[in-house]
């Protein structure tokens, strides 16, 4: 998807993990991807660089979409989606 | 006419919070200007990561229990009936009892509990210490092991995000000084790609593993349990072999924040400067019982709560809330039976775990008789 479409997304959950060292951006999605319903979008936004390459690789090895991820300034806004439960 | 405070919740936050309010409002308190409450649902106040010695034998139940009414200011009024309903439309707090009590400000500090019940097959065929009983189960099972495969795994959120680390250094030391460690394969599993959340923690990990023969699997997060094969499968796909399977369960909050319609899971959306409930004046969150992405712990609970005195003391007397959340948070980390260290951090600033001790390990030993001053609000 991209990312002019993103900016027009609406998110179901948003979870601003900016400064929030322990536990961490991707441990945040996979919370709220096990919590959320199947359907939901869960918009993560994470300070941490390494997050828009580890969340991607992650949803690709429990099969969930990865939406895409808009690069904002210091900080990265990434889209994903619960396809099936978990 | 006087207002009221209510404090939901007779853990750390809960009960630092009240301690620190009558000690700060003393004069408002003896006037009647105020009215100070507490809810808990039970009369003893547990001091959690004692479970952790208690596991090795180094600390038992009763070191660890104190009662509440006994750590708490006299002016504070103590109601042992569980909370079953807050209603934060019209500032009530509804007891098991049938008593309702009408506030002028609430504090939500419900915490969380380990809920095994989330992954299938893992309370038939896994073990954990964040509960009593649990803990009491896993330490015979450790004390009768004569030797296999240990699998650790750890289910999101959990509170206490150093403990995986320092149960496993604390079990291999155990191991090696029961002359058993050789005979014992120990894989650590962990959620994300790395060996901890924290990234420095996580490089100490992975230099250090290695030299204690610590297996790893990291991507790694608990889909099911089978009990008869004695296997976990996690939702990447992997499956391992266990003999014993300590774990880490996922957490929830409690039953009357999801049954109030407070929050998913009993965890409540807050502001992470205010500590307020997101769209609430009058709602204040503290410790576990937030949504908020920083570490579920008992430091966690200790400094938000410095906050939510001074803005509760100084909303009352002249209505302003000046006081923000920085995120502070201070963790010791056990690194065997004899050697600790420690992390500090908060919003802006990182964390950078110090070389190991015995110092510092002696400085938690010596916290964990001491830590009762805390709840008091001395400490």
């Amino acid at each position: 998807m991209a990312d002019v479409n993103l900016k027009d997304v609406k998110p179901t959950i948003t979870v601003d993990a900016r400064g929030t060292y322990c536990p961490g951006p991707l441990m945040e999605l996979i919370k709220e991807m096990r919590q959320q319903p199947v359907g939901s979008i869960i918009e993560l936004i994470s300070g941490d660089a390494g997050s828009a390459k580890d969340v991607p690789e992650w949803l690709n090895k429990v099969h969930q979409e990865f939406m895409g991820v808009i690069e904002e300034t210091g900080y990265w806004r990434i889209f994903s989606k619960k396809i099936k439960e978990m | 006419m006087s207002k009221r405070v209510v404090i939901v919740g007779g853990g750390v936050g809960g009960t630092i919070i009240a301690n620190l309010l009558a000690k700060k409002m003393r004069q408002e308190l003896k006037k009647g200007e105020l009215v100070i409450d507490v809810v808990s649902d039970k009369p003893e106040h547990f001091y959690q990561p004692g479970l952790l010695y208690m596991l090795f034998g180094l600390k038992h139940h009763d070191e660890l229990v104190r009662d509440e009414r006994n750590l708490l200011d006299p002016m504070v009024e103590l109601h042992l009936h569980p909370a079953v309903k807050i209603d934060k439309d019209k500032n009530e707090v509804h007891l098991k009892n049938g008593v309702v009590i009408k506030y002028d400000i609430v504090v939500l500090a419900t915490g969380s509990r380990p809920a095994p019940e989330m992954i299938p097959g893992l309370r038939e065929g896994g073990h954990w210490f964040y509960e009593v009983d649990a803990c009491l189960k896993l330490r015979h099972e450790l004390m009768t092991f004569k030797g296999g495969k240990i699998v650790l795994a750890i289910g999101l959120p959990h509170k206490c995000p150093v403990a995986p680390l320092e149960v496993t250094y604390m079990l291999d030391d155990w191991f090696k000084q029961r002359g058993i460690r050789d005979k014992v394969e120990y894989t650590y599993t962990y959620p994300i790609g790395r060996l901890h959340g924290l990234e420095p923690v996580a490089h100490f990990a992975a230099k250090t593993f290695p030299k204690h023969g610590i297996l790893t699997e990291t991507l790694f997060n608990m889909k099911e349990v089978d009990a008869n094969k004695r296997t976990i499968t996690s939702l990447e796909g992997v499956t391992l072999k266990y003999d014993l399977l300590l774990t880490i369960p996922p957490h929830k909050g409690a039953q009357v924040i999801e049954d109030s319609g407070l929050g998913q899971n009993g965890f409540i959306p807050t502001d992470k400067f205010t500590l307020k409930m997101e769209g609430t004046t009058n709602v204040y969150v503290v410790g576990d019982t937030t949504n908020l992405p920083i570490s579920k712990a008992g430091s966690t609970a200790h400094f938000e709560s410095d906050i939510i005195v001074e803005n509760i003391a100084s909303e009352l007397r002249e209505g302003l809330t000046p006081f923000r959340y920085d995120g502070k948070v201070f963790c010791f980390i056990e690194t065997s039976l004899s050697k600790a260290t420690y992390i500090m951090f908060d919003y802006n600033t990182p964390p950078n775990p110090v070389a190991p001790s015995a110092l510092i390990h002696w400085f938690k030993l010596t916290y964990n008789k001491v830590y009762w001053l805390t709840p008091m609000g001395v400490l």
